[in-house]
């Protein structure tokens, strides 16, 4: 396949920025789309120019590491992560533009490599239980409906990519802090931190500086994870609540 | 900053205000079209002027239109808040922007709002003003005084502009309830398998209904009081 790239490179984050044109040849369909930016980035080493940086980590989509905003959608046309979107989704004689993630919480470091930390901190702000440490409890000792644990599953399978925020016209975080939410919301072991888990990881969220949901869906349409709205309505009941019934005056 | 004002200016916080103002404009919305049906019936505005009078006298209806003066003024003031918030969470832009599968409802509810603001400010121009301060020729039914708001409509009918611009935005108001009704109850956290798919329906049912009645009674009166 022969393509061309056009991507958004920037020194630092503090550099303007710009998109640069790179011709690529001689690319497979079964390559996946980091394998093929692997390929441009050995071509640039020889020449003595600077690779493009980009995030990524276990290829496997599982990690969340992997980044790249591709023609218009977050990890490209496929519902799923980067790295487990191949070129055949493409065609041959395809422009690509690849972007960072845009968003004032997830400032651009260098070329496509944004700093996420914004989740870290939200995750630190309340996406936590205690438990007592000790002997390992017996299976099953607290009984969960299979219907609950498959929906706090579904909600824990959130990686944190941020391909939410990157696709939501607001930059809107609630998508994923509502899955975090969710997650331990409905478990038995979530319950004691249950109040202020919510009303701090909201606060958290909006100190940040992401936007607020408008419910257009975008998030749910692109995420890898098929992460849904359900969440996002699941995490307003438990702000709610919080603020009514928490002892936080 | 006391539990009441962190939680109602917490971004879930305003978008509370802005489902709960919302929804009040939407009961609003359902008493006005039903009000103004009195429109329709042939007896020159004789029940609509006392539908009128009423509206503008009884002491629970005085209440119930200060809320609605409340919410209008609250979801715009709310919704600019939330708008800033919005534009200014992502400062630099997309170089290519497909807009994935979503509305173009939901992503201009903003614009659909603001043409609405518009239109509330020439509709209350028009008839709200006139009925409080302006000057209402008087019928008599009965023995009793009415101001004739019904003179004043046809008038205001007889221009095709008004009649025109009516129609369009009552055009834009079904816009935006076809996202905002149940956006508003998404927002309220009221999501369930049973109900939302029911929601869903009366929403879609309700933004295209309760428009194409107001915009039929302009349209009703330009064809039968010329």
């Amino acid at each position: 396949m022969k393509l061309t790239l056009k991507i958004w490179r920037q020194k630092n984050a503090s550099d303007k920025g710009g998109f640069v044109t790179y011709p690529i040849d001689g690319i497979s369909a079964d390559m996946s789309f980091l394998e093929m930016m692997d390929v441009l980035n050995e071509e640039l080493a020889i020449k003595g120019q600077d690779p493009v940086h980009f995030d990524h980590d276990c290829r496997e989509g599982i990690c969340g590491m992997c980044s790249l905003y591709i023609n218009g959608h977050p990890h490209g046309p496929k519902q799923t992560t980067t790295c487990q979107l191949h070129m055949r989704s493409f065609s041959d004689g395809d422009t690509i533009t690849i972007e960072p993630w845009r968003a004032k919480a997830f400032p651009v470091v260098k070329d496509l490599v944004v700093d996420r930390g914004a989740f870290d901190r939200i995750i630190q702000a309340g996406g936590y239980v205690n438990v007592n440490t000790g002997g390992v409890p017996d299976a099953n000792e607290i009984p969960i409906p299979k219907r609950v644990a498959d929906e706090a599953f579904d909600s824990a399978t959130c990686i944190g990519c941020g391909a939410c925020v990157a696709a939501c016209k607001n930059a809107s975080a609630m998508l994923f802090t509502s899955a975090k939410i969710s997650q331990l919301a409905m478990l038995p072991q979530g319950q004691v931190e249950r109040m202020s888990r919510a009303e701090n990881m909201v606060a958290q969220m909006d100190e940040e500086g992401f936007g607020a949901c408008t419910n257009t869906g975008a998030c749910e349409a692109e995420c890898p994870k098929g992460i849904s709205l359900t969440n996002i309505a699941r995490m307003n009941r438990e702000y709610f609540s919080a603020s009514l019934k928490s002892e936080n005056v | 900053m006391s539990w009441v004002t962190k939680t109602l200016s917490s971004t879930i916080g305003r978008k509370l205000i802005m489902a709960l103002t919302g929804l009040f404009l939407i009961l609003f919305l359902t008493g006005h079209v039903a009000g103004n049906l009195q429109l329709f019936k042939s007896d020159g505005g004789e029940a609509f002027n006392i539908y009128a009078h009423f509206m503008t006298t009884n002491p629970a209806v005085k209440l119930l239109s200060y809320l609605t003066y409340i919410s209008i003024i609250g979801h715009v003031i709310f919704s600019i808040w939330l708008s800033r918030r919005n534009k200014a969470a992502r400062p630099i832009g997309y170089g290519v922007s497909t807009p994935p599968s979503t509305t173009v409802s939901s992503r201009n509810m903003g614009i659909l709002g603001t043409i609405i603001l518009i239109f509330i400010v020439i509709h209350m121009q028009t008839f709200w003003y006139q009925m409080h301060w302006g000057e209402v020729p008087f019928v008599t039914y009965d023995g009793v005084e009415y101001k004739d708001l019904f003179s004043i409509v046809a008038f205001a009918f007889q221009n095709e502009l008004m009649v025109i611009g009516y129609v369009i935005a009552m055009a834009f108001l079904g816009f935006h309830l076809s996202h905002g009704f149940a956006s508003a109850f998404q927002t309220l956290g009221l999501n369930h398998a049973k109900y939302s798919p029911a929601i869903e329906v009366i929403g879609k049912i309700y933004c295209i209904v309760v428009p194409i009645l107001f915009a039929s009674m302009p349209v009703y009166i330009y064809f039968t009081q010329s």
